[in-house]
């Protein structure tokens, strides 16, 4: 039977299977952090077991971390405690960690493909739902619990149910101005954020295709936000170029060996999926959230839909009441207080760019924060050898150094109650970024134009 | 992990969809490094204002609901990993979790901490949404063993679907990490035979 591009990886890390549907499934890589690591560490201690594969964990810190002076200890008491936690017990159990300050530590997603952790065909997992991310490698990588994280250092495995299988293909070229954070963002608009729930999605198409591996990661990140465990693009000739060199990446012979394997990592034709969807890339527009899930998405000069069913109308109040939104209103010319560029969805060296290139003789509103995290410290210290970092400063951004930050508001950078934020990261859920912060998923792209702009505006006549 | 078998508890009705992780415990209070107190924090912002306040019209705190069982709108607990969120729940005093639908990752972080994600149709969620706000005194009859979920006052019994390997581990008080650790005569020899691996 032809086989789908998670059958082939699937198959390969069954251990074996138990009676009732569950498999033993293998795990090559685990990414660990500061903030899902500590009560699993506690639990294989509690039990007296030893690590089953220490050399397959690598760490970071990146999620509890402050983003302005990196090289003083950190002022906060229970964000100190719990990085120095990681640091103590990567220490206790001999894990590489790439700890604050380190030149390869960062959002834990930008870390691992940057410096060729994640490779096509393994499996990858970390206690973080947008492990999703490595898939862009045709990789299977899912966000797993605490608990899991204990059974996989305890074991390297995972007892599991194989996921159901969903093709997404969007084919066509896209618009000026859509990037791939649109793409996904439009995709999820139409199957609402428990659309995907227990479903693997691949992507397939020409829209994907054409993307960069940055890109790709954008498209797979944002996977869960539809509900999906995972989601993976095979890998091709744009995946070996990015591999090729890097860090961890196969050398020599091993790594001619490892692209002949990697080439046979694709769907057959005429194998079978639970279920298949298609979109056409030319209907995309620019995109911007409107209310609190990335599912309540629309084209930036849309209006905000009214036709919503019954059953979900009082959720759907909810939500625009706390968005300070009506029904049927247009966004454009709406003040934004902040715009957040950061997070494992767009930090890469490629979004900083793209930032860069927009701004570059320009300045942001004066009303406006505009503040930039780069993913990692590779995106950083690239971003100052390119000169990035002067052209943002004399834009009136504000570069910061590597974490999740704002994405999730763990540390102090908070948007305050109240105020709105156009944000390059993947999820505007109530408080996200802050108690009672207001959220506007959007690209880097539009991020930049509404800093510059103070409000957000239709992106396309900047384009011409 | 507390063994599981039959649950008689009135019931707190949250009838929200889509109530995400960030929701159920903000990241801000993630920074512990154990399991225990993050009951305290669950729902944190739609329980007490910004001064720390119980604001008054969240159903934990009206007065009018109590019980082991929390009855939420449909694809509860979307978004992030965070098994907190289990703990969160676990720790406040619930034990079930009724809905029509459950985000993945959560469901399986509520079966590893003795917390049962127990999923209903659209239709008899309304309905018991419905019954417990008309009478908060409803009392529910969670029968693991048998796998129903009993109304008395409807005099209806519900039957519920779940995994029958998490059955026994919730039945049991067993968790995934002792069947895995078993498992490794078998993890070694898998890992000395893939050729493909680099
Ligand atoms: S950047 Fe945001 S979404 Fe990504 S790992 Fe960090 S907290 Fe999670």
């Amino acid at each position: 039977m032809a086989k789908t591009l998670l059958d082939k990886i699937w198959d390969a890390h069954v251990v074996k299977s138990i009676p009732g549907g569950l498999d033993v499934f293998y795990i090559d890589r685990h990414l660990i952090h500061e903030v899902t690591s500590p009560q699993a560490f506690d639990e294989i201690e509690a039990r007296g077991l030893p690590l089953f594969r220490k050399e397959q964990i690598v760490a970071t810190a990146d999620h509890n971390v402050p983003t302005k002076n990196q090289h003083l200890p950190i002022e906060e008491p229970l964000s100190r405690f719990q990085v120095d936690k990681l640091t103590e017990n990567c220490a206790k159990h001999n894990i590489e960690l790439y700890g604050l300050g380190h030149e390869r530590q960062g959002i834990v997603h930008v870390m691992g493909p940057e410096l060729g952790i994640t490779q096509p065909g393994m499996t990858i997992v970390c206690g973080d739902s947008h492990t999703s991310t490595h898939g862009a490698f045709g990789a299977i990588a899912f966000g797993i619990g605490t608990s899991q994280v204990a059974q996989v250092m305890a074991s390297q495995c995972l007892l599991l149910s194989k996921p159901k299988s969903m093709r997404i293909t969007v084919d066509g070229e896209v618009r000026p101005g859509v990037t791939a954070k649109d793409i996904i963002l439009y995709v999820i608009s139409k199957l609402g954020t428990g659309g995907a729930t227990g479903y693997f999605v691949e992507y397939a198409g020409s829209a994907f295709r054409n993307l960069s591996m940055e890109g790709r990661m954008t498209v797979c990140n944002m996977s869960i936000e539809m509900g999906a465990r995972g989601g993976m693009i095979a890998p091709d000739q744009t995946t070996f170029d990015y591999l090729q060199g890097r860090e961890f990446a196969p050398k020599g012979e091993r790594w001619e060996q490892a692209v002949a394997y990697w080439s046979t990592l694709f769907t057959e034709e005429g194998a079978q999926f639970d279920k298949e969807l298609s979109f056409d890339a030319a209907d995309i527009a620019p995109m911007i959230t409107f209310g609190t899930n990335p599912g309540m998405g629309m084209a930036i000069d849309a209006l905000i839909p009214t036709d919503v069913p019954v059953s979900e109308q009082a959720s759907y109040s909810k939500s625009l009441q706390y968005m300070g939104f009506q029904p049927g209103e247009s966004l454009l010319g709406k003040e934004i207080q902040y715009v957040f560029i950061g997070s494992c969805t767009n930090s890469r060296i490629e979004d900083l760019r793209q930032v860069a290139r927009f701004v570059q003789g320009k300045k942001k509103a004066a009303h406006v924060e505009a503040i930039i995290v780069p993913g990692s410290k590779q995106v950083e210290k690239q971003a100052i050898e390119e000169g990035i970092d002067k052209v943002l400063a004399e834009a009136g951004f504000e570069l910061r150094e590597p974490g999740c930050s704002a994405c999730l508001a763990m540390n102090e950078d908070k948007i305050p109650a109240g105020a709105y934020c156009v944000s390059t990261s993947n999820r505007n859920f109530e408080g996200r970024q802050g108690p009672g912060s207001r959220t506007l998923l959007a690209s880097p792209l539009v991020a930049a134009i509404t800093a510059v702009e103070g409000k957000i505006v239709d992106i396309t006549q900047y384009l011409n | 992990m507390e063994k599981f078998e039959v649950l008689q508890s009135t019931a707190v009705p949250l009838p929200i969809e889509n109530i995400d992780t960030d929701q159920i415990i903000p990241a801000r209070f993630l920074k512990a490094t154990s399991r225990e107190g993050f009951g305290e924090n669950l729902f944190r912002d739609w329980r007490f204002d910004n001064a720390g306040q119980p604001k008054a019209d969240f159903v934990m705190n009206t007065g009018r609901y109590s019980g082991k069982i929390l009855v939420a709108g449909k694809n509860f607990g979307c978004g992030s990993s965070r098994e907190h969120a289990a703990w969160a729940i676990y720790d406040a005093g619930f034990k079930v979790v009724i809905s029509s639908f459950f985000a993945d990752i959560f469901k399986g972080n509520a079966l590893n901490n003795g917390l049962l994600p127990l999923q209903v149709s659209d239709e008899v969620l309304a309905r018991l949404l419905t019954q417990i706000e008309q009478d908060p005194q409803t009392t529910l009859v969670v029968n693991l063993v048998n796998q129903e979920l009993e109304v008395p006052v409807w005099e209806e019994k519900i039957p519920f679907a779940i995994d029958a390997y998490k059955k026994e581990c919730m039945i049991n008080g067993y968790d995934d990490i002792d069947f895995l650790v078993n498992q490794k005569e078998a993890i070694e020899q898998y890992e000395s035979n893939r050729p493909w691996a680099y």
